[in-house]
């Protein structure tokens, strides 16, 4: 996957990433061989059920997965030749904001009650060695502050003062303060109203297009997908099982995971969160053999059980992982 | 904050010590039917001696206030009179020492031992209780909690015996008792200062050891919740530097219940305390509370009680005042 | 059967509360057990031989007055664990009556409750014993000492219910209980009181170390039975007669031992059966 989409070039190079927890019961894949090439500039939205691995994903590129978990392998490699897996700990620590900047998803509670907004955001400025004159800092602040549509004020105000909304917006200031070149959002609206919801995406995307940086944004919500994400990848039991545009994806679904998916939103708009599939969820710790949605899929034959299907270029950008493809290109090799 | 809150806070103060002051005067008259300091007074009036004259003015000023042919009310009235001028009376062991003289001349060594040893182990212990529950600290921190913890389970003048014992008695290292050395002169002097110091190290140990485990133990629990809350996670991944999160992240947050708990404990604490100066004959509250107490002394038993409850209540409310500058949170101005 | 089952489950879930259990249990025991082996009436002044060190003869060694410290112990153990026990209990009972009232009605009752529990945590609750205790000096008994303390012991118990039974009110359990016509006093029965049993437990061992700790400060300062042989008094006899400098190390250091047993066991209980109510504080050991 590294030819480029709408000519863009790559970012970030994700490839064999793996996540595993340690239970008392055995390791569980929670992210397993997940390949993602992401470009400059794009908007790319990763949806699966909880459990699926998406929220371990995020954390993993931000280098924050805690024991018992732990990152067993791969490489997510930048455009530069930096390998975000390979990096020591103050290398972590100085990479993040700088270059990968996350949007909370409880944006309720994630900001220091105790320090005024400015004081917040300029304080973090500092950790990453921005020196400068308190005025200069408070007027860069300011500017981030009226880029998401805040007041100027707000930068004296206590965390409390801010409604939902407003809090989640000094977030995303805080997210864009050193013009990171990937952002990751987790479902950054999942707590707020429909119509608060709306608009920071909106804003979210001005930023995302005024700083020509990347956005993964995480979610369940097939329809905030389809507004917001250029490209979409699904994500099943720790893998990702399909990747394409989002034309592409909803008009033409190809694996049977996203096909149920697709078909179980409700209708009007395609808006709304899925309902769920039919059958026995998926336990990451007695995965079934060979293809992991087997159990649950509709079109599952007897090799599924038997054979691990990789993700391979159905039509051209559009990816999946399923035998079903497999064998129609053997066939039609053949 | 605003002068409603104020007025209210203030109000309640004085309802405490209102309440103190009537526990004082109702306890001894209603709980055995008699006047302790009447009977003392009797028995020293009828012992005689070389006093008998300043005994004899005091009898009768205790009868102009307390007597039996005035009634019951007007007796009340005049003891919270007395109370709220900050009138103890006489001395019943020690005439004509007045009770608020000696209380005066031993509240600066009870204020200095305290306020210094309360506010180290308050910092040690919220610092220690803080590092045992942050995932990130070294693993030596976490196990100095535990024989803090045990520490603080065992009361500070039971510490202080031990210590003496060993530090004062053995190792000869700190004098066995008092505030100073008996030949010093009570002045302004550098000899005299470190003389002092020496003096109250054994003391205040004494109470630092208790007093860490204690607030360890609470400060461990908060930070635990505070570890967990988002604005941590979202700091961290802002990649702000660990010591940041720990003390501008963590414990600030953390340790806004400690305040709270500071306040509650603060009674218990000092009355701990108290106990640690009659272990070590230091000449403040305590040890003039003991001797008291050794003696039958009641209008000073009364005084140091009355004292007490008043400086604590007093503490009490000017922390509640300058809680709302440690939280933005809280504000007085809305009814709560 | 179930209960006991489930009490040996909390100790296996928690090595600290097993600890505290194991340590109160040998005090007990001693009390329990000490006088089929000691001989008690050597607890008595006069009976034997003044300032001996511990020895085969005295293994706890003797004090000032000719006693043994050892039956001094048996005797004085029990005494000193009754007061805890019977003020912890009428504290704890006090509590449990109003801080349920209180977290469960709410309204006036729960404001004045709250109001006068939060004014009296911060009067000193030793100072206003010692006020009490100074009056009727001559006439304290063991008895009369756990009723003193018990009338301060029952603050702390409210607050820590009251708020447990305010959070557990608005869980989705009660609220089912309430919609299928349960009546309040069901409720509390029935739902609120199994789920706060190991909150009660803690707040039982903790309101046991406040009365015993109040009860020992107060013998410190002399104000307790003069003529029972508790601990503190054997504490407060130590100090009166210079032991500490006379080099008796054993007349003050073996009651310290007890008490500090006792303290320590009863905060490792109180702490482990916290943890378990609060399984997020267990995290952090």
């Amino acid at each position: 996957m590294s030819e480029s989409v709408n000519n863009r070039e790559p970012l970030l190079d994700i490839s064999g990433l793996e996540v595993h927890f340690e239970t008392r019961r055995g390791i569980a894949r929670a992210v397993n061989e997940v390949d993602l090439t992401l470009y400059k500039g794009e908007r790319f939205g990763l949806v699966g059920e909880s459990g699926s691995g998406k929220t371990t994903m995020i954390l993993a590129l931000l280098r924050m997965i805690k024991t018992p978990g732990f990152i067993a392998g791969g490489k997510a490699v930048f455009d530069d030749g930096t390998d975000l897996l390979a990096l020591n700990a103050e290398q972590v620590r100085q990479t993040r904001l700088k270059r990968v900047a996350m949007v909370p998803q409880g944006a309720m509670n994630s900001l220091n009650p105790v320090i005024r907004i400015g004081e917040q955001m300029m304080l973090t400025m500092r950790e990453h060695g921005e020196e400068g004159e308190r005025d200069e800092l408070m007027a860069r602040v300011v500017g981030l502050l009226e880029k998401v549509g805040l007041k100027p004020e707000a930068a004296s105000l206590y965390p409390h003062e801010l409604s939902g909304g407003m809090k989640q917006r000094a977030c995303i200031a805080q997210a864009i303060c050193l013009n990171p070149q990937l952002i990751l959002a987790d479902e950054p609206t999942s707590a707020l109203d429909v119509v608060v919801q709306r608009q920071i995406m909106q804003t979210l995307r001005q930023l995302q297009i005024g700083l020509d940086a990347t956005v993964l944004l995480v979610g369940h919500d097939m329809g905030l997908m389809a507004q917001f994400a250029e490209r979409v990848g699904i994500m099943y039991g720790g893998k990702l099982v399909e990747v394409g545009t989002v034309s592409d994806i909803f008009r033409n679904p190809q694996h049977p995971y996203t096909q149920l998916l697709i078909s179980s939103i409700p209708s009007f708009e395609t808006r709304g969160d899925f309902k769920g599939i039919p059958g026995v969820a998926l336990s990451l710790l007695d995965p079934p053999s060979g293809c992991l949605f087997h159990p649950r899929c509709p079109k599952a034959t007897d090799a599924c059980a038997q054979r691990e299907p990789t993700l391979k270029e159905v039509s051209p950008g559009q990816w999946a992982s399923c035998l079903l493809h497999e064998e129609e290109h053997d066939a039609t090799a053949s | 904050m605003n002068w409603n809150y104020i007025v209210r806070r203030v109000a309640l103060f004085l309802v405490v010590v209102w309440a103190a002051a009537s526990v004082n005067f109702f306890v001894p008259r209603l709980g055995t039917g008699r006047d302790p300091i009447r009977e003392k007074l009797g028995q020293l009036a009828a012992s005689g001696g070389l006093r008998q004259d300043g005994i004899e003015a005091m009898v009768k000023a205790y009868q102009a206030k307390f007597g039996l042919d005035k009634p019951l009310y007007v007796q009340y009235l005049n003891f919270l009179g007395d109370t709220f001028t900050l009138d103890l009376g006489y001395s019943l062991a020690n005439y004509p020492a007045r009770v608020g003289q000696m209380i005066g001349n031993a509240i600066p060594w009870t204020i200095g031992l305290m306020v210094v040893s309360v506010l180290i182990g308050f910092a040690l212990g919220t610092l220690i209780g803080a590092l045992s529950a942050w995932p990130n600290a070294p693993p030596w921190v976490r196990s100095l909690a535990v024989p803090f913890m045990t520490l603080s389970a065992i009361p500070p003048y039971l510490l202080g015996l031990i210590v003496l014992y060993i530090l004062g008695l053995k190792m000869q290292w700190f004098p066995l008792s008092g505030g100073y050395s008996p030949g010093m002169l009570a002045i302004a002097s550098v000899d005299f200062y470190l003389d002092v110091l020496h003096h109250s190290i054994l003391p205040a140990l004494a109470i630092v050891l208790q007093a860490v485990g204690f607030w360890a133990l609470g400060m461990r629990g908060m930070m635990v919740t505070t570890s967990g809350e988002d604005y941590v996670t979202l700091a961290e991944a802002n990649g702000l530097r660990n010591r940041t999160i720990f003390f501008r992240y963590g414990l600030r947050n953390a340790m806004l219940p400690q305040f709270t708990a500071l306040g509650l404990s603060l009674a218990n604490v000092v009355a701990g305390q108290v106990i640690v100066e009659v272990i070590f004959a230091y000449p403040g509250i305590g040890t003039v509370l003991f001797q008291a107490i050794q003696s039958s002394d009641y209008t000073v038993i009364n005084g140091v009680v009355l004292i007490l409850i008043m400086s604590i209540g007093l503490v009490t409310m000017l922390m509640d005042f300058l809680y709302p500058l440690l939280d933005p949170r809280i504000s007085h101005s809305r009814q709560n | 059967m179930q209960r006991l089952s489930q009490i040996s489950y909390y100790l296996r879930e928690s090595p600290m509360l097993a600890a505290g259990f194991i340590m109160v249990s040998i005090i007990v025991l001693f009390g329990l057990l000490g006088p089929l082996f000691v001989d008690t009436s050597l607890a008595q002044p006069l009976s034997t031989t003044p300032r001996m060190e511990p020895s085969w003869e005295h293994p706890f060694g003797t004090d000032d007055s000719g006693r043994d410290l050892l039956s001094v112990m048996v005797v004085g153990v029990p005494l000193t664990l009754r007061i805890g026990l019977l003020a912890g209990a009428v504290g704890l009972g006090l509590g449990i009556v109003l801080g349920f009232t209180s977290g469960y009605l709410g309204g006036r009752f729960d404001v004045v409750t709250r109001g006068i529990v939060d004014t009296l945590l911060t009067v000193p609750g030793l100072v206003v014993l010692v006020s009490i205790a100074s009056t009727i000096r001559e006439e304290i008994s063991v008895n009369i000492m756990a009723l003193v303390v018990a009338s301060l012991a029952w603050m702390w118990p409210t607050r820590v219910i009251r708020s447990q039974v305010l959070s557990m009110r608005e869980r989705a359990y009660v609220q089912m209980a309430k919609l299928n016509g349960m009546s309040t006093a069901e409720i509390i029965w029935k739902e609120l009181f199994p789920n706060l049993l190991p909150y009660l437990a803690a707040q039982f061992a903790n309101a046991v170390n406040w009365a015993i700790l109040s009860s020992i400060g107060l013998e410190a300062l002399g104000l307790g039975p003069q003529n029972d042989p508790t601990v503190g008094m054997t504490i407060y006899w130590a100090i009166t007669f210079s032991a500490l400098i006379r080099g008796m190390w054993w007349w003050w250091a073996i009651p310290i031992a007890f008490i500090g047993l006792i303290f320590v066991g009863l905060l490792m209980i109180a702490v482990g059966l916290d943890e378990l109510a609060n399984p997020k504080q267990r995290k952090a050991v």
